[in-house]
């Protein structure tokens, strides 16, 4: 297990890692504050859980630049050499840094989903965002999950692209954009578009919520799959790509 | 013991190292000479198992890299001192190696005291300058208390000081009897810190030997003779079986060259036996770069050959010719 000790270390004895969990953490909480502070009498009695949590895709592409940025910032110091020659085994170093960087984000989108379901409460007082159905549980603490795989599709990423602003650009571009865009080719963009690794993820948190003031189908309406096996899907592309990109380290040269 | 056999690598087309063999042996500072380009690097990247040899593999104590357990513990290696985050700390820098080969946390207290780290091992080491940055490479390579040592182009940038601190450090490492490998395409450097040299140019092997018997070899002497008899005496002296050669150099007109480490006593002497009238008689001694020149010219590869021409015309004619000699042997 050294090889957690040393990416633990690594991570932590730079200052960016820290700063991007910060930020993550603190713009899922603020959104809440923003989408629940303001709102009045019949409208705040109509909030639900759902509206606490807009901020949170935001803070998950921040903790996938971190995820990412972990690696790129190895190729681009050079340091990766230096962490090979440390530890040959190169699929097992990689694995134990995508391992530290996971668990991290896991942590921090159950610090931002929680905080800002706790700011909503604390706004919208007036409104019953208890949590009492399952699918609710599984919008909040779900989300840790999400914030994970997406850490390990920001890893294989980074491995595979070397190159921090490359690799940034596809992590933001191909959730924000790519996803949706395959939605308006004719006849098979329906089905790409549901079967797309991030629409799986968010399908996994969405499905069967209760988007109360955000209106019907905010959180998406066609999912392709049922919440855990949509999950499980997401997690799948995740591995495959992870997979590839420590074939790819293992073979090419450093 | 570091032993490469049949070594090459290929980027495309281009051979970077190619069907390389040596060995570098224990308890000496073997230096590993070559111009920029000639694929000391690659060379150096392949022992560590960060480059994949295209053919030929390389070995440490016949095992290789890749295999391994706790590769710190054994081969210390400072490649490149710029490869470390410039906003960690110098002993954060060590503190992470020294987890991945679960060495204890006072071998970083040890290192950063051996290359005299300590009192800026908290500051951040992209404020380092190039001496404290090669200081912590060589930290770093040092953490595992390794057998084996490799250096590339250590002495590159540093100020006279510097270069003499590593000098003497190299020295003190193989005292210790580890094997130490240092690269560099400065021959005079070399000639100072190394025991043994590997010489290659263009990625293969161009000798292997003592520095003694390298620097013997390069800086042969020659007799210079000018004299007005000149056909005259070099028929004499080829009667007595010495080699000899006839010149044009400039200002000077023909002048004869007498091969084979003469001294200038018994060319003089055969000149008075035979009544020949002498202008100059000089004994000329080949320099170390103009030989190492010679014999890696061929494999330098990016030319300059009108600096080349002019440096070998100018200052000594000779030592081009000197340095034939050993290439053939090769």
């Amino acid at each position: 297990m050294s090889v957690i000790a040393v990416e633990r270390i690594k991570l932590f004895s730079t200052r960016s890692p820290w700063w991007c969990m910060i930020v993550a953490a603190v713009l899922t909480v603020g959104f809440a504050a923003l989408t629940t502070g303001f709102l009045k009498g019949a409208e705040e009695q109509q909030a639900t859980i759902f509206i606490t949590q807009p901020g949170a895709q935001l803070s998950q592409m921040v903790m996938m630049v971190m995820a990412a940025l972990a690696v790129t910032t190895e190729y681009r110091f050079g340091t990766i050499r230096t962490s090979f020659q440390a530890v040959p085994q190169r699929a097992a170093l990689l694995l134990g840094k995508t391992a530290v960087v996971a668990f991290l984000a896991g942590v921090i989108g159950l610090i931002a989903s929680f905080g800002a379901w706790g700011i909503g409460t604390l706004f919208a007082s007036n409104a019953d965002l208890s949590i009492n159905t399952g699918a609710e549980w599984r919008l909040l603490a779900g989300q840790g999950l999400v914030f994970s795989i997406s850490a390990v599709f920001a890893v294989a990423v980074g491995i595979l692209i070397r190159q921090s602003a490359g690799a940034i650009a596809i992590l933001i571009l191909w959730p924000l954009l790519v996803e949706n865009l395959v939605n308006l080719i004719p006849k098979v963009g329906d089905d790409l578009a549901r079967w797309a690794p991030f629409a799986n993820g968010s399908s996994f948190l969405n499905q069967g919520q209760d988007f109360g003031l955000a209106g019907q189908g905010a959180g998406g309406s066609d999912f392709a799959l049922s919440p855990w096996w949509a999950l499980l899907y997401f997690a799948g592309w995740a591995a495959a790509l992870m997979t590839i990109a420590l074939v790819s380290a293992s073979k090419r040269d450093a | 013991m570091i032993e490469a056999k049949g070594l090459t690598k290929r980027y495309g087309a281009t051979v970077a190292v190619d069907n390389l063999s040596f060995e570098v042996k224990p308890g000496r500072v073997t230096g590993f000479l070559g111009p920029n380009g000639a694929g000391k690097s690659t060379t150096m990247r392949m022992i560590l198992g960060l480059d994949t040899p295209t053919s030929g593999e390389v070995t440490i104590d016949g095992q290789r890299y890749r295999d391994l357990h706790r590769p710190l513990t054994k081969v210390g290696a400072l490649l490149d001192a710029k490869w470390v985050h410039p906003n960690r700390s110098a002993r954060a820098h060590l503190t992470w190696m020294a987890a991945s080969n679960k060495l204890p946390k006072s071998s970083v207290d040890k290192a950063l005291d051996m290359v005299g780290l300590t009192s800026v091992a908290n500051k951040r080491a992209g404020a380092f300058s190039l001496g404290m940055s090669q200081r912590l490479g060589i930290a770093g390579a040092l953490l595992g208390d390794p057998e084996v040592l490799l250096f590339d182009e250590p002495v590159n940038g540093l100020d006279p000081e510097g270069i003499v601190w590593i000098r003497t450090f190299m020295h003190r490492l193989a005292d210790e009897g580890r094997t130490v490998l240092v690269s560099s395409h400065l021959l005079s450097e070399m000639a100072l810190t190394a025991e043994d040299l590997v010489v290659i140019g263009r990625g293969k092997l161009i000798s292997q030997s003592t520095t003694q018997e390298f620097v013997d070899r390069a800086s042969g002497t020659t007799v210079k003779v000018r004299t007005p008899q000149l056909d005259q005496f070099a028929g004499v002296l080829n009667e007595q079986h010495l080699v000899t050669r006839i010149e044009d150099v400039e200002d000077q007109g023909k002048v004869l060259f007498v091969e084979g480490d003469l001294s200038t006593d018994q060319i003089g002497e055969a000149a008075a036996a035979h009544g020949i009238v002498l202008h100059e008689l000089t004994l000329q001694r080949g320099s170390l770069e103009q030989a190492f020149m010679q014999m890696t010219g061929d494999s330098v590869e990016y030319h300059a050959h009108e600096e080349i021409a002019a440096v070998t015309s100018l200052d000594a004619p000779d030592a081009a010719e000197v340095a034939a000699g050993p290439k053939e042997d090769n």
